[in-house]
């Protein structure tokens, strides 16, 4: 380690302003803080202490995640492997594939490493092409821009991976990371002051742009000619009496064995990752609090009306927690500090707004079988909006109290 | 008067943009740009209707009533456009049909309003005329822009011709569906005029607070 540290003493006049790099300031910047934790120290008072700074909370949301990604891979893997089991030998086909078979991990569907190592496969060349378009757009505004490249991409990126399916073609995973920084963040100034969640508008970029790769029957899992649909469209279309055909019991759906894209499938994952994040004190509970009072409230709401066309009056809070992408978005998109409501107040508001809008695509919508990407975008937006009469109560409460 | 009526002309092409410095027009250029075909036709019809709306507004400034000019330039304006939405009818009966109501919808346009209103009342007929070419024209320029960026990665065809073969038609190109869908157009006009304000720094609004530093990061 010292060796590195010497390093970067050595070159660091280079980027210091004056410097014949000082240009690429950022670049500098970027990758010392990725080894050291950054040295400025603020001079002047208020001076807050804590033990979490940006990247300090930027690495434990990267932790929290690790649970869903590790569980995606092995579902992936998984879900391939016994859809090459029933196909046949005759459907084996890709680099992946023949990988595998020449490290001999062979493609059993009941060997864990195996099933691990064939997801890593298609976890490895997404996750890699959106560090490096995504990290090319981080660094080209920061450059041009004269900001620090932030350690807040690490998380967009991971979360932007696990939302998207396992088939996902490479050049749309580069087109939707490019919509998603430079569109979602980059414009409104960067980490911090974006009110969007980056992740969430690259993969809504694609859901809208390149539908048949992000939605319907055959990309969850990445085997040509299998065709498997999500538990939530098959409840849209038949309901929650349906899936038990399908072999989906709720503890299925909690553990995550089912169709779905690469991370979100595991409730229980993440629940796993949203528990670090509480204990951390990085997910406000408020939000979580905001969020499950909204969906358990619409949803018995709709239970009780009742529909005879529409199957998914009759789906149960307990089920909508479990399917979709309801339980992900819970625990790493609704408590993202950034886009959320600030004022505690709010957090409740703007949760029980994500709650009840999760419901209301999912059983309301015809068009959409999965609300929750939206239902969070949607509140992005209010969340200015809801904190600015939070504030307002607050003032006319307090001019009321010193009248 | 050659430069200024030459200015009338040049500068809502790109200097003083309808759309992308006044903001103005927003809501056709939306909706008609999926097609080059469409938003050229909704080009000409609005040049056409600023253009003659402009410089007979103009001829009767002086006859005008203030407290009922707008009641009249309306008349006008609404004449002009049912005369361009008939002659679409009758020739180009397609495209009238994508147009549907935004071909009628011109009289709101606020383009034409906001000429007849800063610009025509002040000036004679021939300089209104003009500025009303220049204002259609640059509004067209920016529908032609979008609507070629649309129809090109949206259907992988310009005015209808195939230039990228989509995979449906057994070619290689995935068309990108969300260029179809009106919302992208915001993002292309919202794209546009940051490359125009980048291109044209004096474009840019002063910002109505500054972020203060209190000290320097580095």
């Amino acid at each position: 380690m010292k060796a590195l540290r010497s390093i970067f003493d050595k070159i660091e006049p280079h980027f210091e302003r004056g410097g014949k790099y000082n240009k690429y300031y950022a670049l500098y910047e970027a990758v010392e803080s990725f080894f050291y934790s950054p040295k400025t120290v603020s001079t002047v008072a208020p001076h807050a202490r804590s033990y979490t700074d940006m990247k300090r909370i930027m690495i434990y949301v990267f932790l929290a995640a690790m649970p869903c990604a590790i569980f995606g891979m092995w579902n992936t893997g998984h879900n391939a492997n016994v859809a090459l089991a029933a196909l046949g030998p005759d459907a084996v086909s890709g680099w992946r594939f023949a990988l595998m078979d020449w490290l001999g991990f062979g493609l059993n569907p009941d060997s864990i490493l195996a099933c691990l190592f064939n997801g890593f496969l298609w976890f490895l060349p997404i996750y890699a092409v959106t560090m490096i378009v995504g990290l090319f757009w981080e660094i080209l505004f920061a450059v041009i821009r004269g900001h620090e490249v932030n350690e807040g991409f690490f998380v967009t990126s991971i979360l932007y991976v696990l939302i998207l399916p396992a088939s996902t073609p490479l050049w749309q995973v580069a087109l939707g990371i490019s919509f998603g920084v430079v569109i979602g963040k980059e414009v409104f100034g960067g980490t911090g002051k974006n009110f969007l969640n980056p992740a969430l508008v690259g993969r809504a970029f694609l859901y809208f742009a390149y539908p048949a790769q992000m939605s319907g029957d055959s990309v969850w899992t990445p085997v040509d000619g299998f065709s498997g649909a999500t538990a939530l469209a098959v409840t849209a279309s038949d309901g929650v009496q349906a899936l038990a055909g399908q072999g989906i019991t709720w503890w299925s759906a909690f553990l995550g064995t089912i169709q779905g894209s690469m991370g979100e499938t595991s409730a229980l994952a993440c629940m796993i990752g949203l528990a670090f994040l509480m204990v951390t004190k990085i997910a406000n509970w408020r939000l979580i609090v905001g969020c499950m009072g909204g969906m358990i409230g619409f949803s018995l709401l709709l239970n009780l009306i009742g529909s005879d066309t529409n199957p998914m009056f009759g789906m149960s809070w307990y089920w909508h927690f479990v399917l979709g992408g309801y339980a992900f978005g819970l625990a790493f998109m609704v408590t993202e500090p950034v886009s959320a409501s600030h004022t505690n107040v709010g957090r409740y508001w703007y949760g029980a707004l994500i709650g009840f809008m999760v419901v209301m695509i999912r059983v309301i919508n015809p068009a959409f079988p999965e609300g929750m990407m939206l239902a969070i975008l949607f509140a992005n937006i209010f969340a200015p909006l809801i904190d600015y009469f939070v504030v307002r109560a607050n003032i006319a409460r307090r001019a009321k109290r010193n009248a | 008067m050659a430069q200024t009526r030459r200015s009338y002309l040049v500068d809502p092409l790109v200097d003083n943009n309808p759309i992308t410095l006044q903001v103005l027009g927003i809501c056709s250029a939306l909706a008609v740009t999926s097609s080059l075909q469409v938003s050229f036709v909704m080009a000409l019809a609005v040049t056409f209707v600023t253009a003659f709306s402009s410089m007979f507004i103009s001829m009767l400034r002086n006859y005008i009533p203030s407290s009922i000019r707008i009641i009249v330039q309306m008349v006008i304006i609404a004449s002009l456009v049912i005369l361009v939405d008939q002659v679409l009818k009758a020739y180009l009966y397609d495209v009238s049909k994508t147009l549907s109501v935004f071909v009628g919808l011109i009289i709101t346009n606020c383009i034409v309003m906001g000429r007849a209103e800063a610009f025509a009342m002040k000036n004679p007929p021939i300089d209104s005329f003009i500025d009303g070419i220049g204002n259609g024209l640059g509004y067209g320029l920016i529908l032609m822009l979008v609507g070629f960026i649309r129809e090109l990665f949206g259907a992988g065809t310009l005015f209808g011709f195939t230039v990228l073969p989509t995979v449906t038609n057994g070619g290689w190109y995935v068309p990108n569906g969300m260029l179809l869908l009106p919302p992208s157009a915001f993002f292309i006009i919202g794209l546009l005029i940051w490359g125009f304000r980048t291109w044209k720094p004096e474009q840019v609004e002063e910002t109505e607070y500054k972020i203060q530093h209190l000290e320097e990061a580095h």
